[in-house]
């Protein structure tokens, strides 16, 4: 994520956070193209399309999966998230404290908070891969889940000890740098994919589809792991942003913007870092596993380092650094909020910490996929809530923004559709077998069905 | 006038991103002469993008 983006969220000088951003302070489409375009070329994406390969996708999945989950991405930011943040003009967290009341939007910081540690952990896991390098650090494998090695878990502990001190201390020089580093970071990426090609045996155009189909994404997982399908890339394209626009979060964004369809910038983002970047990242795991099919740990920084050199390293280390530093901040800002008196410092040190911890872990690197897939599912339900508060409930007779009109604390009904909602999809996916990258689909309705009937109820004991 | 002189190195720097791994690509570079190439591109990058790009914000 950008850091320019960040700031515009988060910044302790942040205006209107309590109250509609005027038109005066909209902003063009060219602010959020530029925004967007070096958001998605984060650390992680070089975690996530090796990841692909592991999953035994095939090429043809891959390609369409990728390119219609991305519109369809881009689609629920155009058509879900930016039409209210253009009406509201207000931050996610003031239009949910207005919606649900003070109280549910702390619980919602906390679950907030602590995913983005753990998002967090996985850049500094990422990063590590790189920092190890000239030390012959040994990688974790694909399958481990507890730190494999003293190197490993120093090299952990450094990184995210020093990202931490940065996100507490030296947030806005770490955020300018990152701005720098943007355009930077995405034509590595395009190097890295490019630069690959003929060490798997492309050396022309017409050479791409039959080594991508027969040599790169043949469509076999590598033992042990499950099989992916279209369906799988498909969702996971949409859904991996699920808590930026189905969730609402870019409310916070795009109250900036002049017109809803602005939004339609995010594709930049999208086809970018989320289309380019996870080919490239997923050729570079190809030549791995091509020189040696037992090697079949997703380490960033061996990978880019095997293709690009020292440039590959630093990418990979500045794109896990700049990345983890604003979801450290904000994470912290997350944990202050529950903790007044608890100072800025403390808290993103606090959250650094707990990033730093979760980073020891490698199952939350090699098992990301999923992680991210969750991290959405958590946050979606408040997404389904918000859009039924501004369209549907008028419609049927009811208030919009409850909470503040009745002047409750916890709107029951909202906290209702979070918690029941993410049971409901616990119970789904135990008992059904439906995967994660899979639950939000009905986990959406539920929430939309479950808020409405708690609005029913709420507010006819109110009104009555 | 700083940025007239450093603006087109940090875009030579850019373009070096491209041009190395398109060379390699093409044959016309071995890999550790592209891995140089990026580490130029890189280094005229960072040398060069901090000074103009934080002056054009300002």
């Amino acid at each position: 994520m950008t850091e320019e983006k960040e700031l515009l969220i988060i910044s302790p000088d942040n205006e209107f956070e309590r109250e509609s951003v005027p038109e005066s302070h909209t902003k063009g489409l060219r602010s959020f193209v530029g925004m967007y375009a070096g958001e998605h070329a984060a650390g992680t994406e070089f975690a996530i399309g090796p990841l692909f390969l592991v999953h035994g996708v095939s090429a043809a999945n891959l390609m369409l999966g990728l390119f219609l989950g991305n519109l369809m991405a881009v689609l629920s930011w155009m058509f879900l998230t930016a039409p209210i943040a253009t009406r509201v003009r207000q931050t996610l967290y003031f239009q949910l404290e207005r919606i649900a009341g003070v109280k549910l939007v702390k619980l919602y910081n906390i679950a907030n908070g602590l995913m983005f540690c753990f998002l967090a952990g996985a850049m500094v896991s990422v990063s590590a891969t790189a920092v190890g390098i000239p030390f012959n650090m040994k990688m974790p494998q694909l399958n481990d889940t507890m730190p494999n090695s003293i190197g490993w878990v120093i090299a952990v502990l450094v990184i995210g000890f020093v990202i931490s001190i940065v996100a507490a201390k030296g947030y806005n020089t770490v955020s300018r740098f990152a701005n720098i580093a943007s355009p930077w970071m995405v034509l590595v990426f395009l190097a890295c994919g490019i630069a690959a090609m003929p060490e798997l045996g492309i050396n022309s155009l017409s050479e791409f589809w039959p080594a991508a189909r027969d040599v790169i994404w043949r469509g076999v997982p590598v033992e042990g792991q499950s099989q992916f399908t279209f369906w799988h890339v498909f969702f996971f394209a949409w859904f991996c942003n699920m808590a930026m626009h189905i969730g609402m979060s870019d409310l916070s964004i795009f109250r900036y913007a002049k017109k809803s369809w602005h939004a339609i910038s995010t594709g930049a983002g999208m086809y970018i870092g989320h289309f380019m970047a996870w080919i490239s990242a997923s050729m570079l795991y190809a030549i791995q596993l091509q020189a040696d099919p037992l090697n079949t740990t997703v380490a960033p920084g061996p990978m880019a380092v095997q293709i690009a050199g020292l440039t590959g390293a630093i990418c990979v280390i500045i794109a896990g650094w700049t990345t983890a530093n604003p979801t450290i901040y904000r994470s912290g800002l997350a944990f202050q909020s529950l903790i007044p008196k608890c100072s800025r410092v403390t808290a993103t040190l606090f959250a650094g910490g707990l990033a730093t911890l979760a980073g020891l872990f490698p199952a939350l690197a090699m098992k990301l996929l999923d992680f991210v897939a969750l991290y959405g599912l958590v946050l979606m339900p408040m997404g389904a809530v918000i859009l039924i508060d501004f369209w549907v409930l008028p419609k049927l007779g009811m208030k919009s923004f409850f909470a503040e009109a009745a002047k409750i604390s916890f709107h029951w009904g909202a906290g209702a559709a979070w918690i029941l909602t993410l049971i409901l999809c616990l119970v789904i996916n135990k008992k059904f077998g439906l995967e994660i990258f899979f639950l939000a689909v009905p986990g959406w309705f539920l929430a939309a069905i479950i808020y409405i009937v708690g609005s029913m109820i709420i507010q006819k004991q109110r009104t009555a | 006038m700083m940025k007239k002189i450093l603006m087109p190195i940090s875009i030579i720097g850019l373009l070096l991103l491209v041009i190395g791994p398109v060379l390699f690509a093409a044959g016309k570079v071995d890999l550790p002469m592209n891995k140089n190439i990026l580490l130029v591109g890189t280094i005229l990058w960072f040398a060069t993008a901090p000074f103009w790009m934080e002056h054009s914000k300002n």
